[in-house]
This record gives C-alpha cells, structure tokens and sequence, in this order.
C-alpha cells in the first residue's frame, strides 16, 4: 500500500495536497487539467521534490525523504529517459548496475529484458537510431531489471501515434501483471485510462482526489474531471 | 557532507582568489611609497587610455560597414570568412604583429608602393602602429559583435519593410541604427578593455615616451631596471585601471560573440547596389589576411633551417600550453559541476572567482608572484610553471563561459534519471556528465591550449634566454632583426597554435552522436 499521508507539497506560488492510498498492485491512471500538479505529484513519490509536510509511506515505511535511487520506485519520465550516447544495452544494464559495469551477468539479463520488450538484435544501437516507440520498450525494460514495486510513469507515451501507444500500454499492463507491480501513470488522454483500467486519481484546483474506479469516474464524472473532460 | 567533485570546485575556486588577491596584495605591499607616479608614470597611464579609446573607435567604426555587408549579402565563401573572423581569438599577438610588419613595415608592402608614387616611408613603430596592431586583433571581434545584432533583427521586421516600400536608408534609419545604438556601445567598450592591459603589441610596436603602455613599463621597470618598487606602483595603477574599466562594463551589457546562427543571412528587399558591400568585404579581408600571406611567403623557405633554440623553444612552448590546457579544465570541471551543485548566492560568488581573470591582468599576477617567489626559488626556473598558472587562470573565464552551461544541461536534463538509477560519485562522472560535455570540454581545452601556447606576457618576466617559449624566442629574433627567422618561428607557432585548437576542439567532436 502506497499512502499518502496529509501530504503538501509546494513550488514558488503553487500548491497541491494529497491524502490518500493507493493498493498495492494498482494500476491508477493520474488525470486532471495541465498545471494541476499531476508531474508534482509523481515528483515527490519518486524524491524529486521534498514535501513541505505530511508523509509518504510505502507498506508502513517511510520514505519521506529517502533518496530518489533508494525509494521502492521506477520512474519513466516525458522525455530523457535514456542516455543519448550509451547503446540501448547499456542503458538497461543501468538498471542493475549504476556503477556502469557489464559483468557477463548483467549483460545476459539486460539482453533477455531486451527480449522480452520485443527489441531482440537492439542492443547495440543508440538511441538515436531507435524509433519512439523502440525507445519506450529500452526504458520499459530498464525499469523491469530495476526490479522495484512501484513504477511512476509521467505521460512517456505522449508523444506516441494512438496504436502505438495502445501498443506501449498493453505491455505495460504485462510487465506489470507478471510482476505485481503499482503503476500510476499520467495522462490526458481517458483513453489511455480506461485501457489502463483500474483506478483513476484526479488531480485539480490544488487536491490529488483518491482514486476511484475508472469505469465509475467516466460514466459519472465529478464537477473538476467534467471541467476537463469538457462533458 | 559535500560530494568530492563539489568540494573540489570550491577549492578551485578559492585557489585563484588566492593567486589573484594574494599577488594584488604582495604587490600592495611592495609598492613604492612616497614618490608616488612620476612624468613617465603618468604618460604610460595616458598613453594606455588614448590608444585604447583609439582602437576601440577605429575597431566598431570600420566593423560597422563590415558587419552590414557581411548581414545582408550572400556570397561564396561567406561562411568561411565569417569563421576567420573568430580565428585572432586564438592567433598568437606576436605572430600577427611580425604579419603586420610585412606589409606595413619599414620594408613592407605598403612602403614600397609608397616608394613607387614618390611618397614618404610611414612607420609602423610608436603610437599609430600600436593602435593598427589593435584594429587588426579587435575588428574581427568588433564585427562578430554588430553581426550578432544584425542577425538578431527578426527577419519580419525587413519583410514588413520591403512590403511598405521602405529604402534602404529608412530601413537603416528605422530597423537598424536603434540596433547600433545598442549594440556599438558594448561593443566598443568591450574592444576598451581588452585594449588597456595589452602587452605584447606594446612592448613589440610600442616603447619609448609616447608609445609605452602601464603594462610595458611594469616589464621596463622589472627587466630594465630591477626596481621592484616601481614595478609594484605602476601594477597597482594598472589594476586600478582594469577595474575601473570593468565596473564600467559591468553597467553596459556585452554583445555576444560566440553565439551560433551568424552565418544564417537574412533575406532582404530594396538594397542599394552592392559596390559599398564589395568594397567593405574586399578590404576587411585583404586587412587581415595579407599580413598573414606576406608572413608565409617570408618565413615558409625558412622553416627547414631554423636555429636549434628555436625548436627547443617550441617544446617548451607545447609542454607549457599542454600543462595549462590540463591545468584549466581541472579548475574549471569541478568549478562548473559546483556552481551547478551550489545554492544559487554560493554558486554566483563562486562563478565570480573562477570569472576574476578576466578583470586581472597577467602581468599584475606576474609582478605578485615575482615579488613573493624571488626570495626563495630563481625566478628562471619558475618561468614555464608560473606561466602555465597565469595562462590557466586568463584561460579559465573561457572555459567556464562553455562548461557552466553546458553541465547545468546535462544536470536539468539528465539529473532526475541519474538519480533515479543511483548514479553516483565516479560513475556518474564517466558515464553520464563526461560523455554529454565532450564538445565544449574539447573547445575549452583547444582555447585554453592555443591561448597558451601564443602568450607572450607573464614568461617575459621570469624567463631568460634558456626557458623562453617560443613567442619569446620569436621576440628575440625580431629584435636582432632576424626577420627571416622569426617569420619561420612565427609560422611555427601559429602551426602550432591552430593544431593544438584543432586536435581537442576534433576530440570533442568525435563521437558525439546525438
């Protein structure tokens, strides 16, 4: 269980307050209008952001202010995810081993996540010569060696074609069933909520709302979602 | 607890405060009292003002027709003139200055078609020729400068003029004289300041009552007559100089001249016929590259059989630039990672002391490190060390210029992934900091490298004849009037110069894919 606890959190003149749980194993889509404070949101629970009070605690834990890299957490951010100049070998290797080093194992299993995203014979490229979506499988797979329980997504697929997006979350979904993993994932798209299923979280005028059913949130929306959903 | 790199960074920091202050302060202390400035003193003073004033006028007022042509024409080789223009940054003083005694000197060019029409020799030697020697370094710079204006202009503005029919002396009246007016000032402010601490065009064209800089007669003072006191008053004067100077610019802001785009030209409507342009780019150009063709047409049949001190003279001169290129990117790397790791007021002071180069002058560091290295150590053999130092910290506000930014880019844009992954310490270093910074890092260490290696300033203090670099061997030549000799040195040195840019400028480039 992920749980935010009266959590405020503040940047120059903007504030959000979030006071909520999220089950372990859930798959919650984070909606609301830009400028809400859904990347905020995802900031703090990866470490980027100190909150001005309140905790964040992961199975009773907490993490509060524990570094980025010691939090239970993966995070997949909008752009940047990979290094430019390291093959797409390397970049998943990170995911095991930050010191950079390529043992024979991590290599092996850097090479099966890379399989396993659908990006066999990729491994030597850089990412510049990787498509979009190519690019989003590297990270994905990074993220499954970085073997941790939550994974933060800040609306990485944004820049994707529909199917391929479609395609992108799909394999999410996978990675994380297989793994018991607790995916929150921004978006603007319901679309992409609703095919994410599970929960949706709505972010507007200064509250993170807990989440509720997708499905539920859609058919009847509450005054901020309608607002943004423009219904 | 701070991390390594940052400490190291604030520790560098410190270290040239150190150097700076503490030279400023050994010579303070030195200073003679009592006398206070005599004639001479106040001539050099005036001397310093006037021909940098001179050269500041000359410089924009010749670059404006320049940078005009060269904004709204197009023509073959454009591009490549353009980068020459960039090119004395790292051209060796000495080296354009025994150029500019080929064509304008006794038996220069110019001098024998004066000859030719019956008229009177000039000379290049004194005061003119001190400012010539100027407007030959700063007009390239001063036409970078206005060029960047011009191209700042949005290109709307001129399609807006060409569609209400404006010619072409409204549009200057209207679009670009409100440019010049903010852009020439700084400009020439800039050209200034350069102008007051030079030494090696003074002490190589200058000399004498009428044309001697503070900075010439800090080394009189030293070489001539070993009177440490005097030298230690004028470097006082000289300081005062250069702050007053950079408080100055300080409250005007300077142009940018290495930005990128200034070979992008602006289409244009309603121009005038192009012989002004013509006549501008033609004579800018035969200015600043004949000295260089008259310079390797004397020296290139002498290169094979230069004397042996020469060459040894060269050695010193790479080991020197190498060891200061090393020494600048060791101060500046984790001067540049701790100003981005700094809380912004800290970060800010510690920019300023890497910065503080810039308003000192080398000769000032080298009368301070004198005055309190002589007792212990003989000065000739601190000669390449100190001159390594003194070229490292003028090199370092380069290099931080390039490196703040550009690590503050990899910090924003890589930061949160790095320490989302537990990249840490070295590995973060290697494998994410090192590898996005390798083109400014190798442009940095090019600039740093062939600055040195054409500097001919602090080393004339220290060196005798058995540690002189090859800028100061070329000076000897030059003043045992073996032209032929020196041409080849010079060519040598420019070689050199120009490959020790080009081989980490390359390195820095190679392999920089996305």
């Amino acid at each position: 269980m992920l749980t935010l606890e009266r959590l405020r959190l503040t940047r120059e003149d903007f504030a959000l307050d979030a006071d909520l749980a999220i089950p372990q194993g859930a798959r919650v889509a984070i909606l609301g209008p830009s400028g809400a404070g859904k990347s905020t949101l995802l900031a703090a629970i990866g470490g980027f952001l100190s909150p001005r009070s309140g905790r964040i605690l992961w199975d009773g834990r907490d993490i509060t202010r524990a570094e980025p890299a010691a939090r239970p957490v993966a995070t997949i951010f909008q752009d940047n995810n990979l290094f430019p100049h390291l093959t797409a070998l390397r970049n998943v290797a990170l995911g095991l081993d930050p010191t950079g080093r390529l043992s024979a194992t991590t290599r092996d299993r850097a090479l099966a996540a890379l399989r396993d995203v659908g990006l066999d014979g990729f491994a030597d490229r850089k990412p510049g010569a990787l498509s979009g979506g190519q690019q989003s499988r590297v990270t994905l797979a990074r993220a499954m060696l970085q073997d941790k329980p939550i994974l933060l997504l800040d609306e990485p697929f944004s820049a994707l074609g529909p199917a391929m997006k479609a395609e992108m979350i799909d394999l999410v979904l996978r990675v994380a069933e297989e793994r018991g993993l607790t995916v929150l994932m921004i978006t603007h798209d319901p679309a992409d909520a609703l095919r994410l299923g599970g929960l949706s979280l709505v972010v507007a005028d200064g509250v993170a709302h807990p989440p509720r059913p997708t499905t539920e949130l859609m058919d009847d929306p509450p005054p901020a979602l309608r607002d943004y959903l423009a219904r | 607890m701070k991390q390594p790199l940052t400490l190291a960074g604030i520790a560098a920091g410190a270290l040239v405060v150190l150097l700076i202050l503490g030279s400023v302060v050994a010579v303070a202390l030195r200073a003679e009292r009592g006398a206070g400035l005599g004639a001479a003193d106040w001539a050099a003073l005036r001397f310093t003002l006037w021909q940098a004033a001179l050269s500041a006028v000359f410089s924009v007022a010749l670059a404006i027709p320049v940078a005009r042509a060269l904004a709204r024409r197009r023509f073959r080789g454009r591009a490549l003139l353009i980068t020459l223009l960039g090119a004395p940054f790292i051209l060796p003083v000495i080296v354009a200055v025994l150029g500019l005694i080929m064509v304008f000197g006794r038996a220069g060019l110019l001098n024998d078609g004066l000859a030719a029409l019956g008229l009177p020799a000039v000379s290049i030697y004194g005061a003119w020729g001190v400012v010539l020697a100027h407007v030959f370094f700063n007009l390239p710079l001063a036409t970078r400068m206005i060029l960047q204006g011009w191209v700042d202009i949005p290109a709307e503005r001129f399609r807006l003029a060409a569609a209400l029919g404006m010619e072409s002396a409204a549009q200057f009246r209207l679009i670009e004289l409100p440019m010049l007016a903010r852009v020439v000032p700084g400009a020439a402010l800039v050209v200034f300041l350069i102008c007051t601490t030079s030494f090696a065009v003074a002490l190589t064209l200058g000399g004498g009552p009428r044309a001697t800089t503070i900075e010439l007669a800090i080394y009189q003072a030293f070489r001539f007559d070993f009177d440490l006191g005097r030298a230690a008053l004028l470097a006082l004067l000289q300081l005062g100089v250069t702050l007053a100077a950079a408080l100055v610019a300080l409250r005007v802001a300077a142009p940018e001249a290495m930005g990128a785009g200034l070979d992008r030209p602006v289409q244009r409507w309603g121009l005038p016929g192009p012989v002004v342009d013509t006549l501008a780019i033609t004579l800018a150009t035969l200015f600043l590259v004949l000295p260089m063709v008259a310079l390797a047409a004397r020296g290139l049949p002498h290169l094979a059989n230069m004397p042996p001190e020469v060459w040894a003279a060269a050695w010193r001169s790479v080991v020197v630039a190498l060891g200061s290129a090393v020494l600048t990117i060791a101060l500046a790397l984790p001067l540049a990672v701790a100003v981005g790791r700094l809380r912004p007021r800290a970060a800010r002071g510690l920019e300023v002391a890497g910065m503080l180069g810039i308003a000192a002058s080398p000769l000032v560091i080298g009368t301070g490190l004198f005055i309190v290295s002589y007792p212990f150590i003989a000065p000739d053999r601190l000669a390449l060390p100190v001159t390594a130092l003194v070229n490292a910290v003028m090199a370092l506000p380069f290099a931080l210029r390039l490196l703040v930014p550009a690590v503050a880019r990899v910090e924003s844009d890589y930061g949160r992934l790095a320490a989302s992954l537990g990249l840490s310490g070295f590995a973060r270093l290697r494998l994410v900091l090192l590898p996005r910074i390798t083109r400014p890092l190798g442009f940095a260490t090019g600039l740093a490298a062939a600055l040195s290696m054409g500097d001919l300033g602090v080393v004339a203090l220290f060196a005798d004849a058995e540690a002189a670099t090859l800028p100061l061997q070329m000076y000897r030549l030059m003043g045992a009037y073996r032209m032929q000799d020196a041409a080849a040195a010079a060519l040598l040195l420019l070689t050199l110069s120009l490959a020790a840019f080009w081989i980490f400028d390359r390195g820095g480039r190679a392999d920089a894919d996305a």
